[in-house]
């Protein structure tokens, strides 16, 4: 390993870190994709089941070669532009969707030390970078010139920035009892307390102690991905597809890419933030980066599970929800865990 | 040439050329869009001179944020554009004023070896320098007071914001959302016990037709 580093080191010279963090960005980017379309399939086949049906079976064994079926379908359908459309932003919109997508996994930490950018702000930045995700959907929405489409961008931005302060707020707290930006720093601090000492450590995780907070953050989740039962900017019933209606082959398949690896990414800052992250959840067991999988699996099943069971919520009770409950919520518990921190029976020393 | 310098011409290159896009563009969505570029670069130049929480807060802050709001403004408002020039020349000697003072600062930072600036103290860094935690620690000890007083006065912008905005509209028919989350099942629903009776039994019709 240090050998091929070295001589790397020597043919690319000065664009060596460049090219370092390429292949690193690679080696994360390249199996998440492979993810994404394998939870396409997966989605297919659970609210299938949950449905009574028996979701995709024909392509390949058990179905199995079903998503790339659909990726060659759309890679070689005709991307459409719509009559007076602006064409260069109607590109850039579904670029913008992906691209925050897939720039935050650079903080995500795969396991002790796995990670690509160990930066000390490592909240902060998947706060801001979360933020831009909302410039995709927006461009897609003006540049499509459609009514429906311009429609659905703005219900999107205008949940996405509410939900994004309560997904903030509940992060001040987990910040507060890790007392660190730093991703590695807040999984580490979930390995220690009464009950890691007795061996049950998946009751010192964050989860409990804040276990509001875990709720506010998994549901605002849910609301800053726009899926069901949050998914009024799609709307199908009303506003056909929201910010995507115009949109078809590989220009659609970006914005579909894009929503797939931000619910792999979510269930993953869940893991992190809440459920201990790489760690084991029992003490005789080792730590690894098959616990983050299994967390980031558990998660990704009950966002599919709530979208096969929940109706759509009603517009202004998704507003009311992240408004009027989720924000005095969190301000609510900050002060509870500033005072709990302060007095004698702090457990996070 | 070092990786941090080809870095820098990067970002520096990208936000010269967005932000006179800004002023240049004929659509203002994409002058909008092309300030938010700028800003972006501007962020990562913030972060080679290590002030990683500044570059995040203005990614935060004016990227996710303001710039949203603005294009949103911009996207509704039918702009046109030969209305906006034509105010050119009236704004153009305060244009121009405040253009040759920053030319002229400017001037003053990169020679600044025939100004002596140079015996100025280096920005230094410690190992183990966290920008967030040095920022947060002077925020909350030092200036907590001030930190706090402006916090306030945001508090009220924000209220007088609300309630300048704030308006019922009469004769709408929604319900407040507790009083629909108050119903109790017994108010919408009533059970009722209907025994199936037959009101022409089978019988007594066929007696009725024969006679």
């Amino acid at each position: 390993m240090v050998t091929v580093m070295t001589s790397m080191q020597q043919v690319f010279g000065s664009m060596f870190p460049l090219v370092w963090a390429l292949l690193k960005i690679v080696l994360i980017i390249a199996p998440l994709l492979l993810a994404v379309a394998y939870l396409t399939f997966w989605e297919r086949k659970i609210i299938g089941w949950m449905q009574v049906r028996i979701g995709p079976n024909r392509v390949g064994p058990w179905g199995l070669l079903q998503p790339i079926a659909d990726g060659m379908k759309l890679f070689f359908k005709e991307i459409i532009f719509p009559t007076v459309a602006d064409k260069k932003l109607f590109i850039v919109g579904p670029v913008m969707a992906i691209a925050p997508a897939l720039a935050l996994w650079a903080v995500i930490p795969f396991a002790d030390g796995w990670v690509l950018a160990d930066i000390d702000a490592g909240v902060l930045y998947l706060l801001a970078l979360s933020s831009v995700g909302v410039y995709g959907i927006i461009i897609a929405g003006w540049a499509s010139n459609s009514k429906y489409a311009f429609l659905g961008a703005m219900r999107s931005s205008a949940q996405m920035i509410s939900y994004e302060i309560s997904m903030g707020m509940a992060l001040i707290t987990v910040l507060m009892v890790s007392g660190s930006l730093n991703l590695s720093a807040i999984v580490h601090g979930q390995e220690r307390g009464l009950f890691a000492s007795m061996g049950a450590n998946f009751l010192s995780w964050n989860w409990l102690p804040l276990l509001p907070m875990f709720g506010v953050y998994l549901i605002s989740g849910v609301a800053e991905l726009n899926r069901a039962p949050f998914d009024v900017v799609e709307g199908e019933s009303e506003i056909v597809a929201g910010h995507m209606v115009e949109y078809s082959g590989m220009s659609f398949a970006m914005f579909f890419l894009a929503e797939y690896a931000n619910m792999i990414l979510v269930s993953a800052m869940v893991s992190t933030f809440f459920l201990g992250g790489w760690l084991s959840p029992v003490g005789f067991l080792p730590d690894g980066f098959f616990w983050l999988a299994v967390k980031i699996a558990a998660i990704l099943f009950f966002f599919l599970w709530i979208r096969a069971t929940f109706p759509r919520y009603r517009y202004d009770q998704i507003m009311r929800l992240g408004w009027k409950v989720f924000v005095p919520l969190t301000l609510v518990w900050i002060l509870v865990v500033g005072v709990w921190m302060m007095s004698p029976l702090n457990i996070w020393k | 040439m070092e990786f941090k310098n080809f870095l820098f011409y990067l970002f520096a290159a990208v936000t010269v050329v967005a932000a006179l896009r800004v002023i240049t563009a004929r659509n203002p969505v994409h002058a909008v869009l092309f300030l938010v570029l700028a800003f972006f670069n501007m962020a990562g130049l913030w972060l080679l001179l290590q002030a990683e929480f500044l570059a995040i807060a203005l990614v935060m802050v004016y990227v996710g944020a303001v710039m949203v709001l603005f294009l949103f403004v911009v996207m509704m408002l039918d702009i046109s554009i030969e209305r906006m020039r034509r105010g050119f020349w009236n704004n153009l000697p305060l244009g121009a004023l405040v253009g040759l003072l920053l030319v002229g600062e400017m001037a003053v930072v990169l020679t600044g070896k025939y100004f002596s600036l140079e015996a100025l103290p280096a920005h230094e860094t410690p190992a183990g320098y966290s920008n967030t935690k040095e920022l947060a620690r002077i925020l909350f000890t030092d200036y907590a007071y001030p930190f706090e007083l402006a916090s306030i006065i945001l508090l009220v912008a924000i209220i007088a914001a609300v309630m300048l905005t704030l308006r019922r509209r009469k004769g709408t028919k929604g319900l407040p959302v507790a009083q629909q989350l108050n119903i109790k099942r017994s108010e919408r629903v009533r059970i009722v016990n209907m025994p199936s009776v037959n009101q022409f039994p089978a019988g007594k019709e066929e007696g009725g037709d024969q006679a």
